[in-house]
């Protein structure tokens, strides 16, 4: 294994940086979130959640597709360029890393996104292992080490030493781009942190939540409960829970008129809105009950159903920390019954 | 605290059993001790449910407005804060007062669990409160905070325990204990800025926001059936930030419709999942209404013209006022 100390960071971050736009969690207007690092960016390796997900590296909450044109009486569409700038995601949580695996999912399935796949092909993940988890973390219901993350290049922060561990190809081929500013570690205090890591795990509040893999199974029977009812009343049907979701991934795509030319672009959406899904009259989940439902059935029930029992969650916790009304994915799934506390 | 959700149980299952009411909203609890979320109670046996302690932010009015349009009968907790945004809803014909049964509740300030993270804590495992003394257990061992200073930023700013609305009062009124804010010195600094750095200064803050709704959806006076920022055929409907523009003209849009309806809970700051300090909009308005037409408090009362709507001859002169004579 290979370490670099917290001396040499911002050599690190320069070097990374050198080989593509590099994001990382940082102090941005009193919050810890992914941004794009440059000299002076305040990082933070500590926060245990930045306040949004990183899939808009891959997903960007806008971008635009396709620009029409007009001249007179002649019109010309103009598609958009695919991303092909490289990136770099550092300090990448498991659960995040795992989220990519959902969206991947959806995205690289055929019909293939080329946006998204040009932009996830261009990225390599630097991952960084968890140490201190937080009380609304639950990736261990969802079977993800949070004390070994994966991705391309997996790291842990011991004291002020980064430990650095490639795991595919695209990862060697980065350490190597670095090899310089690292020198050989021992593992003693990585593997003593993965075990202090999960006694902490272990006596968190969520630490005994599992979800059935049976419930896509139960598809109609959960469809019909009675919670929804009572759920529902108290949503108020803001995106808050999807947009800080990185697994989240449903997007509409607009118009946006300018002059004499129209910007055809997509962004986030989310089955929780009003207008989510209009198609020739109306959203066809005309009640909030539906909308609501909606959007926990897709991740608990619909979701595992078309992906080999995937849910479409990774345990991160956001919407355990940003629902303004504290409705959430544990307790939904609590009040169904779909969730055991072994 | 705890003898006060006695008090509102008893009140509940009353109003209940005695057919009163066929719903009650007061707020049940979540997974930690401080995510207690709002609910509607139907039946007296889900009664044990109920709760109320330091971490019941939200103002249950703005749930009456679906009982209200389906004529059901209703009952409401409600902090001595929450009862301006209930009058409100009742005169913007939201709500139907003579469906609507108001319990007022005391409160001695609700906890900010965010100003408790922010000091490094994790993995809360119990929240214990006692007078001024917070006593956070955590998988890495105990925290001790003073009640005082860990208040939502609303609650700093609190209003008084008397409520401007209530058919039945529950207990004593309780007072807040801390260092009070006066929202308006946040505007002060806003109003001392060059409008360039106020530019700049706004640009800044509200690039920050995603889009969610989540000020619009809990706010009182946001109480438009159809939100025009929802409508397919406005040019300005968008779901995602196209452009520092756009998320200006919503924000913008958003607090010149609620000006003077506006009740200064403070509710769009505390659920803004970016920390937007979006009540200094709101507060900036509330001002400039009370200087130029008198002191007004929205929500004070459910029948009173707003300034906004109501013509006086010496109403100050936009034109003048555009100028900064005032």
């Amino acid at each position: 294994m290979l370490k670099i100390n917290k001396a040499k960071w911002a050599e690190l971050f320069a070097a990374l940086s050198a080989q593509g736009t590099l994001y990382l969690p940082a102090e941005v207007d009193g919050k810890v979130d992914f941004t794009v690092w440059q000299d002076g960016t305040e990082v933070n390796l500590q926060a245990t959640q930045t306040a949004k997900s990183i899939k808009n590296v891959f997903f960007p909450q806008i971008e635009n597709l396709l620009d029409f044109k007009t001249d007179g009486l002649k019109l010309s569409v103009e598609q958009r360029m695919l991303p092909e700038e490289d990136t770099i995601a550092f300090g990448v949580r498991g659960c995040d890393v795992c989220s990519f695996e959902v969206l991947d999912k959806v995205f690289l399935k055929e019909p293939v996104d080329a946006f998204y796949k040009a932009r996830r092909e261009h990225c390599t993940i630097v991952s960084l292992a968890c140490s201190a988890p937080d009380e609304t973390c639950f990736c261990d219901t969802f079977a993800i080490d949070a004390t070994n993350p994966g991705g391309d290049v997996t790291t842990w922060l011991v004291g002020d030493d980064l430990f650095w561990q490639a795991n595919t190809d695209k990862g060697k081929e980065l350490t190597e781009k670095i090899q310089a500013l690292l020198a050989e570690g021992d593992e003693a205090g990585v593997n003593a942190q993965q075990k202090a890591t999960k006694e902490i795990m272990a006596k968190l509040p969520l630490a005994d939540f599992k979800i059935d893999p049976k419930i896509p199974a139960e598809q109609e029977k959960v469809f019909n409960s009675a919670i929804w009812k009572q759920l529902s009343d108290s949503c108020l049907s803001c995106c808050a829970c999807t947009y800080v979701c990185p697994t989240c991934h449903c997007y509409d795509v607009r118009d946006f008129e300018i002059d004499n030319k129209v910007e055809r672009f997509r962004c986030w959406d989310s089955c929780m809105c009003k207008d989510f899904t209009k198609m020739a009259a109306v959203n066809p989940r005309v009640s909030r009950l539906e909308r609501f439902r909606q959007r926990y059935m897709h991740k608990l029930v619909y979701f595992p159903e078309n992906n080999e029992g995937t849910f479409a969650c990774v345990g991160c916790g956001r919407c355990l920390q940003k629902c303004p009304v504290s409705l959430n994915i544990v307790k939904v799934a609590k009040a169904l019954g779909v969730a055991k506390d072994v | 605290m705890q003898k006060i959700a006695e008090l509102i149980k008893k009140e509940a299952e009353s109003l209940l059993k005695e057919n009163k009411v066929t719903a009650v909203w007061a707020w049940q609890p979540g997974e930690f001790y401080y995510d207690n979320s709002p609910v509607c109670f139907t039946a007296p046996e889900q009664l044990d449910k109920l709760v109320y302690n330091e971490f019941c932010p939200s103002n249950l009015g703005k749930y009456l407005m679906a009982g209200s349009k389906k004529n059901e009968t209703m009952a409401v907790f409600a902090k001595p804060c929450d009862t301006y945004g209930i009058n409100q809803l009742i005169k913007d014909h939201r709500i139907k007062r003579e469906l609507i049964t108001v319990i007022g509740i005391p409160c001695s300030g609700m906890i900010d669990i965010k100003k408790i993270k922010n000091q490094g804590v994790k993995g809360i495992i119990s929240v214990s409160v006692s007078g001024d003394d917070v006593i956070v257990t955590t998988a890495y061992g105990d925290k001790n905070f003073k009640k005082s200073e860990v208040l939502l930023a609303k609650c700093m700013s609190c209003k008084g325990s008397d409520y401007m609305i209530a058919d039945k009062e529950l207990g004593e009124k309780m007072e807040v204990k801390c260092q009070k804010l006066n929202p308006e010195d946040g505007v002060k600094k806003l109003e001392a800025m060059t409008s360039q750095e106020r530019f700049a200064f706004w640009q800044q803050e509200l690039s920050k926001c995603i889009r969610c709704n989540a000020c619009r959806d809990i706010c009182p006076a946001c109480s438009c059936e159809q939100c025009i920022f929802d409508n397919q055929e406005a040019a300005v409907a968008g779901k995602a930030s196209a452009n520092t523009a756009e998320e200006q003209m919503f924000h913008i849009i958003r607090a010149y419709h609620v000006a003077g309806r506006c009740v200064g809970c403070g509710e769009c700051a505390r659920v803004c999942p970016q920390g937007i300090q979006l009540g200094l909009l709101n507060t900036k308005f509330a001002k400039d209404i009370n200087e130029f037409y008198g002191k007004y408090q929205p929500g004070a009362d459910d029948d009173s013209k707003a300034p906004l709507v109501d013509y006086k001859f010496d109403d100050v002169e936009p034109t003048i006022s555009a100028k900064g004579v005032r």
